[in-house]
């Protein structure tokens, strides 16, 4: 059973259409038993990381989610559910994030639109990783935020350009981090999660 | 690089599309969540609804479509007519779709711009602005285009985004139905007054329309050129990726 870890941020109805599409067997929830038997566990999200962070705080279950982690067992952060994978965040204020990934979450300093919304292009870091097995460099994905992450160094598997190097996917061990929304990225984000399903399974 | 977005545009009245004459196989064709998915497979990047319902009690029944088409789609959409309250960004969001447009509401009551963006994040705030040209500038109308008001198109559209707007649609009232293409002026002003997306609508008639305004929109939206087949996606795609244009091609 894959958990989806339900913590009232947002609507989860894409992202739970889109793993049922792809054959993951699931469950929502924030049940510490339902997250100590989960098979894999996955971290979406949307809004502001003070919030989301208070609201997982909330759930009590971030130490099940670390314990998760060091058994080896598979977790996905999905948009903002990857970031607060991260130390730390300057999202109005420094906040502590997870510290599972190495790196930091910072707002873009760049001179172009912010958010960074909309489709943009995948460069692969490490052509061989195995989320990266269904696509290709170059296809698109769809994107909406205003931080990404920083000082991610080995874990960057692909990124994308948008003056700077933005972490599209970072991945360290069995945790997998990814910027955009794959449940949003028409067939390609479906074949990420085909990939990432083979990972897990 | 970004991709420059191409936007189908549908219209829905009583939880029915009104146009959408091209899929000539499918028998359902006002289901918007059966146009929708059509669209996400022919390669639209994202689409916009207007609702057109007359009634706001009628309207809460029509938005049922929204839930259909997250269901169906994995592309992005955003929702907009008769919007006028946070409730109505709460319901519609809820229901799944990833952006909340509001346009007459917004010129009457500016506040609910930043209210909205500051509960949903000013990536689910999109400002649609009608403008129509009088003489060098542009004056913003509301109700449809039935209302003139006295404010500048353009300092409306910077107003907006300083309250909170995440991207702003630009629909030309000149343009609109006409055919004979975007209004590149009123683009290239606002590109060089606001710092989110601009989505231009009004005018597509060809493909070379499209090319011609991509240097000054994030998206451009049309509605018949679509819904008639007039313009396939794939072939728009094709050549604007020939002009080196970003565009999302379709994946093999």
């Amino acid at each position: 059973m894959h958990v989806i870890i339900d913590y009232d941020v947002g609507n989860l109805g894409s992202v739970i259409q889109s793993f049922k599409k792809a054959g993951f067997t699931l469950e929502v929830s924030k049940d510490p038993e339902v997250i100590k038997s989960a098979q894999s566990l996955i971290l979406p999200g949307v809004g502001a990381f003070e919030g989301a962070m208070k609201a997982l705080e909330n759930t009590g279950i971030i130490p099940l989610i670390h314990d998760h982690v060091k058994q080896g067992k598979p977790l996905l952060g999905i948009c903002l559910g990857m970031q607060l994978l991260y130390e730390s965040s300057d999202e109005y204020g420094l906040h502590k994030g997870l510290g599972i990934l190495p790196g930091q979450i910072t707002k873009f300093k760049v001179d172009l639109n912010i958010p960074h919304m909309g489709w943009n292009s995948l460069r692969f870091e490490q052509p061989n990783h195995p989320v990266l097995k269904y696509i290709e460099p170059g296809d698109y994905v769809y994107f909406v935020h205003s931080y990404y992450a920083v000082n991610t160094a080995a874990t960057l598997v692909a990124d994308t350009d948008y003056d700077v190097s933005v972490p599209a996917i970072t991945a360290k061990d069995n945790v997998v981090g990814m910027q955009f929304h794959p449940e949003k990225s028409g067939p390609v984000g479906a074949r990420l999660l085909k990939a990432y399903k083979e990972m897990v399974e | 690089m970004l991709a420059k977005r191409i936007i189908p545009c549908l219209d829905v009245r009583d939880g029915r599309t009104v146009k959408g004459k091209k899929f000539s196989e499918i028998k359902d064709i006002e289901d918007p969540a059966i146009l929708a998915k059509r669209y996400a497979i022919e390669g639209a990047d994202e689409l916009v609804f207007y609702d057109i319902t007359a009634s706001n009690e009628k309207r809460k029944i029509s938005l049922e479509f929204v839930e259909k088409v997250a269901r169906e789609i994995d592309i992005p959409f955003s929702v907009g007519g008769g919007v006028k309250t946070i409730d109505d960004f709460t319901m519609i969001l809820r229901k799944g779709a990833d952006k909340v447009s509001i346009n007459s509401a917004a010129v009457h009551n500016p506040t609910l711009i930043t209210e909205a963006s500051k509960r949903f994040g000013a990536q689910c705030v999109v400002l649609s602005i009608d403008a129509k040209k009088a003489g060098e500038n542009y004056v913003v109308y509301t109700e449809g285009g039935r209302n003139k008001t006295n404010l500048d198109a353009i300092e409306w559209a910077k107003e907006g985004v300083r309250l909170g707007a995440g991207e702003i649609v630009i629909n030309s009232i000149d343009q609109d139905g006409m055919k004979d293409g975007f209004d590149t002026t009123l683009l290239q002003k606002l590109k060089a007054a606001t710092n989110v997306p601009i989505i231009a609508s009004g005018g597509a008639g060809t493909i070379e329309h499209f090319i011609d305004a991509a240097p000054w929109a994030d998206g451009l939206l049309a509605a018949s050129v679509f819904h008639y087949g007039e313009i396939p996606i794939e072939t728009l795609k094709k050549q604007m990726h020939k002009h080196q244009i970003p565009v999302r091609m379709k994946v093999k």
